[in-house]
């Protein structure tokens, strides 16, 4: 049972959203800007350091849904995003990719854990300073959603064909798009 | 020296805002929201549940400015904020904030940390359930905000009197748009 009185039948961060709209629309819009706005990252890359950092916090929902819509992305390559999770060093993920998560997976222990060392690694490998400040802000953001979601102790059902269902929505409309089916107008609060 | 080549001479997240407006806009629109907007806790008891997570976090630029946006809402007594960084449960405030910032403590250790009795001491307290939705987002959102701005290593001076003047402004302004000139 979730901490206070969601919304019933939507699950995770929907009830959470749909319990407070106002906080639901920049919530939505920084998710969408940093994961399906221009980028010189695909979506499917972005996609999988979100559920890298969500499956390091342990966060069910985000971890599913995220890894969800990373496969939808990438060809339905479930086992990809598995391996990421798992292990991206021995992932067939691209060298500069790696590097990102091994960034993202430092800010998720804490901002003074990310080292010069993993940054210049980054470089090394052509990630540009704009591609490193995504990962910090995608990994930060995470660490954010996680625990709104686990802190409310939201509602999330063990139901693989549901996140699969949904990841493939969110892949092909957006977040702010899909958003409008399960958010309340604020006006009408 | 930061990580990646921020706009020199903005201190802290003002200098990821100033590299990135695209994601600067949602997160100045969810601080404006959180700590600003119409809400039934005080602009100061929501400053100084941001301060006291920034101050777990240990991030000095944020827990500096919010510190300086909560002194300025407490004018009659700024001391509190740093009485409850030090231990809230001796600090000065009410029964009903210091069950939220237990709350908020346990978000900072994580999602799973919070506990049923810590939400049920809140509402004993008469903490409402939109009050304790928000502190769980408060707590998160600035393990959000401190990741950032010490993630990206940005430049975080000791200054007073310049935290002091950005605490005024975000206390009187909000979080839209900068508080600080560049």
């Amino acid at each position: 049972m979730a901490h206070i009185q969601l919304p019933e039948g939507l699950h995770g961060i929907r009830g959470a959203m749909a319990f407070r709209p106002e906080t639901a629309k920049p919530l939505n819009d920084l998710v969408e800007v940093l994961l399906r706005g221009p980028n010189s990252l695909t979506p499917g890359e972005r996609e999988l350091i979100a559920t890298y950092v969500s499956s390091e916090n342990d966060c069910y929902y985000c971890q599913t849904i995220h890894g969800a819509i990373a496969a939808a992305s990438l060809n339905d390559n479930e086992e990809l995003v598995k391996n990421v999770k798992y292990d991206f060093q021995t992932a067939e993920i691209s060298a500069k990719l790696k590097a990102l998560l091994v960034i993202a997976g430092q800010v998720q222990q804490g901002g003074k854990h990310v080292t010069a060392e993993a940054v210049a690694r980054a470089r090394e490998v052509g990630a540009t300073d704009t591609e490193i400040h995504d990962t910090v802000l995608i990994a930060a953001a995470f660490c954010m959603y996680n625990r709104y979601v686990d802190g409310l102790a939201t509602t999330q059902p063990r139901d693989e064909a549901m996140y699969r269902e949904r990841g493939r929505r969110v892949a092909r409309e957006g977040y702010v798009s899909v958003s409008k089916e399960y958010l309340p107008p604020i006006a009408a609060r | 020296m930061p990580h990646i080549s921020l706009p020199e001479g903005l201190p802290g997240i003002s200098s990821g805002f100033a590299f990135r407006p695209e994601t600067a806009k949602p997160m100045r629109e969810l601080a404006h929201v959180l700590l600003h907007g119409p809400n039934t806790l005080s602009p100061g008891e929501r400053e100084l549940i941001a301060t006291y997570v920034s101050s777990q976090n240990d991030c000095y630029f944020c827990q500096s400015s919010h510190g300086a946006a909560a002194a300025a809402h407490l004018a009659q007594n700024p001391a509190i904020v740093e009485l409850v960084k030090h231990d809230f449960l001796d600090a000065p405030i009410s029964d009903k904030l210091k069950a939220l910032l237990a709350i908020a403590g346990q978000v900072q250790q994580g999602g799973k940390h919070v506990t049923t009795q810590a939400v049920d001491a809140a509402r004993k307290q008469e903490a409402t359930d939109l009050e304790i939705h928000d502190t769980v987002l408060i707590a998160a959102a600035f393990c959000m905000y401190n990741r950032y701005v010490d993630g990206l290593a940005t430049w975080q001076p000791q200054d007073r009197a310049m935290y002091a003047s950005m605490g005024e402004h975000l206390a009187t302004y909000g979080y839209l748009t900068p508080s600080l000139k560049s």
